[in-house]
């Protein structure tokens, strides 16, 4: 639900809050960074994926975003990281204020997210094609540590999925057996030349786990990205409107 | 004593694994044979103590860098391994997004150097590899002349936490100096104000061949990055001659910045830069490059005469 803006919103919108935020302000979260005419909020293809890791699958603590034993989230696409800042926010894991300076030379919110700058963020991306590899890397010294617990997630795009270094570390992740690990590609038809026979065809080829759902159900990519994969890492493929 | 870089290389790995339970070696095949051999690990289940701190990815560069960037995440510290064009050229952008960016260490040991591959053409030889990991912030890098100097330089990288670029080759000096990282050592002390050559690893021999009648300086350099200004100043050198056995004028911004405050002339030696179609040996390709001996005495003492 949507609301209009009020002074006690505005009050509201300035504070750090771990709970009071929901779904519905994500829009106006966005807006405090793209102004409200800039950016279509129900446009943005990764919005739902994200807002529902951080409200129901990530277990993340926001008074201490590092903690060994926490969830692992790579946002490999690193575009358009508006969404993104947006759930963190919404979630207490970035202070609300800080969104208003989104793109200034001393803001820590930049147009590609930079881990080295925001302690909730694990990785620098903006390059594509490189948070799958890394993800591969942090399981396999996860269970060097024997930490068993400790999930990796990592968001890559359609058309990102055309680096080559991906594929790289679909084959090693399955050969691996990292069962923690889980990619999501979120689908809006962008990839160039296309994917014959699917996406997740791709994945399961290589011995992954798989599920195709509509990236906008946000039951669907709950029960996606908890479903049970042992010995095997889990795709998720959601599928969003057209770019 | 190491009879070769390589075996340094093994010998300072085991050390390193036995010290650091949190060094972690990755490969990319390159490699693996050698280390098997070594008995660092072993295949077919059986195990030895090491075994689970070898992860080799199979012939996947640039997964093997974003894998050492994740473990190097998760606080171990990784060695990654292959030969110098696969380790330095091929994945180049992980290198600088995967640890630089993401502000991780790791230690990369490349054996190659610029035509140890001599026979196997362009496609094996990364003359580039020095100029490049120059570019990207915060690189120590070594370039050993002996498999002793190879083993300090080594062991000190895995004992550290930044990011460190070990260059090992097959070609050497007769006999290993005194090494400290990050410090030029001063082989042979010219008259004062002499003009000052700085040999760059496995280059030592040649050029103290080449120079023995001239009167100069001999510095003798193993780590290139960061670059020791302060002992070229202190030779009071106007005139200086670096040679590198990496891609000519490599570190010749560092010599000139260090001399930013002297009038002063530079040239460099080194390989150079061409799509060199030939094979032959090691000694071949020193030639072309102008960097044996006779060589050098040329174009040093012409340099000088001018």
């Amino acid at each position: 639900m949507l609301f209009n803006q009020t002074e006690s919103d505005n009050e509201r919108m300035t504070q750090r809050s771990v709970t009071e935020y929901g779904y519905q302000d994500l829009e106006k979260l966005m807006s405090l960074m793209t102004g409200d005419e800039k950016h279509s909020f129900s446009a943005t293809s990764t919005l739902d994926v994200i807002w529902t890791l951080y409200d129901s699958v990530l277990k993340i603590d926001p008074a201490n975003p590092q903690a060994p034993d926490r969830d692992r989230f790579l946002l490999s696409k690193g575009h358009g990281p508006m969404a993104y800042y947006a759930v963190l926010a919404a979630k207490g894991l970035i202070a609300v204020d800080d969104l208003k300076h989104w793109g200034e030379f001393d803001s820590s919110f930049g147009y590609h997210p930079d881990g080295e700058l925001i302690p909730a963020v694990e990785i620098g991306t903006g390059s594509l094609g490189h948070g799958l590899g890394i993800g591969v890397g942090m399981l396999m010294g996860l269970r060097l540590r024997k930490q068993n617990e400790p999930r990796v997630f990592c968001l890559i795009g359609d058309a990102e999925l055309d680096e080559g270094s991906n594929h790289e570390a679909i084959a090693m992740a399955a050969r691996m057996r990292l069962e923690n690990l889980t990619a999501i590609v979120i689908d809006n038809n962008s990839a160039s030349l296309g994917w014959p026979g699917g996406i997740a065809t791709r994945f399961e080829n290589e011995g992954w786990s798989s599920a195709t759902i509509d990236g906008r159900n946000h039951e669907d990519i709950k029960t996606a990205l908890t479903q049970s994969h042992p010995g095997v890492p889990h795709v998720v493929v959601a599928k969003v409107e057209e770019k | 004593m190491p009879a070769t870089m390589r075996d340094a290389f093994l010998e300072s790995t085991g050390r390193m694994l036995q010290k650091n339970p949190d060094s972690v070696v990755v490969l990319a095949d390159i490699g693996v044979s050698q280390f098997r051999e070594a008995g660092l690990f072993k295949y077919g289940g059986l195990s030895d103590e090491y075994s689970d701190r070898f992860i080799n990815c199979g012939i996947r560069e640039q997964l093997m860098i974003g894998v050492a960037a994740g473990l190097a995440k998760e606080g171990f510290r990784p060695l990654v391994h292959s030969y110098a064009p696969f380790l330095i050229e091929r994945p180049y952008e992980q290198i600088k997004i995967d640890f630089a960016h993401l502000g991780l260490g790791g230690v990369f040991v490349s054996v190659g150097a610029s035509f140890d591959a001599s026979n196997s053409g362009r496609t094996h030889q990364a003359p580039g590899d020095v100029g490049l990991l120059k570019l990207i912030p915060d690189f120590e890098i070594h370039v050993p002349g002996h498999a002793d100097e190879a083993a300090v330089l080594l062991d000190e990288a895995a004992a550290g936490d930044g990011r460190v670029y070990v260059r090992l080759s097959e070609d050497m000096n007769s006999t290993a100096r005194p090494v400290e990282p990050g410090k030029f050592h001063v082989e042979r002390q010219g008259s004062s104000g002499a003009p000052a050559v700085i040999a760059v690893g496995p280059m030592l021999d040649r050029v103290l061949e080449a120079t023995e009648a001239l009167d100069v300086t001999v510095l003798y350099a193993t780590t290139v990055m960061p670059f020791d200004s302060w002992t070229l100043r202190d030779t009071g050198a106007s005139e200086v001659v670096p040679v590198e056995p990496y891609l000519l004028g490599t570190s010749a911004a560092e010599v000139s910045g260090a001399l930013h405050d002297r009038p002063h002339r530079l040239m460099s030696l080194g390989v150079r830069n061409m799509e060199l179609r030939n094979y032959g040996t090691l000694e071949d390709h020193i030639e072309v490059h102008g960097l044996d001996a006779e060589s050098l005495r040329d174009s040093i003492s012409g340099f000088l005469a001018k």
